[in-house]
């Protein structure tokens, strides 16, 4: 396969930034989106271009590290699937496909494509963790019988790996699918509950002091998550910060 | 209002405004369709709405209240998410993921405030005018002829059609969003949907109906 790729290109933080054209011959269509990444940014050093910075870690679409807004959608046009996971039969010979960073105002861009996520850290630690005595006694988890549903529903918000897709997609950048599925993983289970109210309340005010926009229950975020979290659990986020905000 | 300054108790004041305007509307919406079946019973239920003191001076209030506090807030959020993303995408491909309605709830929302303006010129304000302005005398009967008087102008129906069919769109989305936004989200979400869609198509079709009925059989 033969590709045009614009890309967007920015030095530092600060710098203007702007897309760049670059072609790209003979691509496998079994390589992944990032190993044609790979061979573009060979490519460039060859030529003396500085090459392209984006991120990445484990490359199994389990760390959440890869981002890219790919023709206009997180992570491409594939569903389910990360940046790392997709494939370039995805796409045909002679295609032109635009590269550019996740962008929200809380994820700034670092340098062309990667974007400090820090933001979504913040979030957590206001209140993504349940508090456990370390004095020696500590209860086994499994001791304590929960429901079925519960426990299922808690492992699929769990599943979620932070990769910001939610918030790189959605047209008011804001990151409620991430933050709720934070909020449920811990607020269907007991061992999660002894500290719901300030959890819900801390993680929904940095949530707004880190600048995300509010939901507008588009669901645009569910279709592009790479882990098919679900709008059920914005809704329980909902219910979760009513009846905790009326706790006082 | 501790409740307004969080995102979250913003989008359920919204929400809340949303399905208070939706029972107006439906108020609304069965008074108008009376002027179809019967002159007299229109008059009757008009003369009341216009005259009972609770209706008037607790109920308009609220209303007016509650229509200000919707779009005032709806432009708020509008303008607080579009700063969320300070350097746009220069592609981005919104209807891959969400449909048209949820992503221009604002547009929608600006035509039927239009609309509204429009309105309050049309009915409202002569009904000011004349009970608490001009003070003229009670006339229960009025109110059929001149809702009738006024379809009689077709550029006036054009316009009312056309702000009708945005607030479908605008329903389409917001009325089910409404539901997602006070956190119900449930195995009952797939009915919820299909009744709110039916709503808002039936009920804005609805006041298009009735607006050309009398336009049609005006003469
Ligand atoms: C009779 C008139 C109207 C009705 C029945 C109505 C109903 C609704 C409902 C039910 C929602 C959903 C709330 C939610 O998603 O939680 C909504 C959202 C919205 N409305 Fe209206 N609306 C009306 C007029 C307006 C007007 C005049 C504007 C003015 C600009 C407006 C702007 C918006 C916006 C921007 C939203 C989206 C807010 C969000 O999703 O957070 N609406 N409306
Ligand atoms: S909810 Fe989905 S899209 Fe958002 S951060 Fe988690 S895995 Fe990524
Ligand atoms: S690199 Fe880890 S999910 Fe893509």
């Amino acid at each position: 396969m033969n590709l045009t790729l614009k890309v967007w290109r920015q030095a530092n933080p600060q710098a203007k930034g702007k897309m760049e054209t670059y072609n790209i011959k003979e691509v496998s269509p079994d390589m992944s989106f990032l190993e044609m990444m790979d061979v573009l940014n060979e490519q460039l050093m060859a030529q003396e271009i500085d090459p392209i910075a984006f991120d990445h870690d484990c490359r199994e679409g389990i760390c959440g590290m890869c981002s890219m807004f790919i023709n206009g959608e997180a992570h491409g046009p594939d569903r389910l699937v990360t940046t790392c996971q997709l494939h370039m039969r995805k796409f045909k010979d002679g295609d032109t496909i635009t590269i550019e960073p996740f962008r929200a105002k809380a994820f700034p861009v670092i340098k062309d494509l990667t974007v400090d996520r820090s933001s979504f850290d913040r979030v957590q630690q206001a209140g993504g963790f349940v508090s456990v005595n370390t004095s020696g006694n500590t209860q086994d988890a499994n001791a304590i019988p929960i429901d079925k549903h519960d426990a299922d529903k808690a492992f699929d918000a769990a599943t979620c790996i932070g990769c910001g897709a939610c918030v790189a997609t959605c047209k008011n950048a804001s990151a409620m699918l991430f933050v709720s599925a934070k909020v449920s993983q811990y607020a269907l289970l007991p061992q999660g509950k002894v500290e719901a109210t300030d959890r819900v309340l801390n993680m929904v005010k940095q949530m707004d002091e880190e600048g995300f926009g509010n939901c507008t229950n588009t669901g645009a975020c569910e279709v592009e998550c790479p882990k098919g979290i679900s709008l059920e659990n914005i809704a329980r986020m909902n219910r979760e910060y009513l009846s905790a905000s009326l706790k006082g | 209002m501790t409740l307004t300054a969080s995102s979250i108790g913003r989008k359920v004041a919204m929400a809340l405004s949303g399905i208070f305007l939706v029972l107006f509307l439906t108020q609304h919406f069965s008074i108008n369709m009376l002027s179809v079946f019967s002159e007299s019973m229109f008059n009757q239920v008009s003369h009341f709405m216009g005259n009972n003191p609770i209706v008037q001076f607790v109920l308009q209030p609220i209303l007016i209240f509650g229509v200000l506090f919707h779009f005032i807030m709806g432009i708020v959020l509008e303008l607080k998410n579009s700063k969320s993303r300070t350097v746009k995408y220069a592609n981005y491909k919104g209807n891959a993921n969400a449909s048209w309605m949820s992503r221009n709830m604002i547009y929608s929302g600006i035509v039927i405030l239009s609309f509204l303006v429009l309105h309050f010129y049309d009915f409202w304000v002569p009904e000011m005018n004349y009970k608490y302005v001009e003070v003229l005398p009670l006339n229960p009967d009025r109110y059929f002829e001149e809702l009738v008087h006024k379809f009689e102008n077709p550029v006036r129906v054009g316009i009312y059609a056309l702000s009708f069919v945005f607030l479908c769109l605008h329903l389409l989305h917001g009325f089910a969003s409404s539901f997602q936004s006070v956190g119900i989200n449930n195995k009952y979400s797939k009915v919820i949907k299909s009744f709110t869609t039916a709503f808002a198509v039936v009920v804005p079709l609805g006041f298009v109906f009735i607006a050309l009925f009398h336009h049609l059989t005006a003469f």
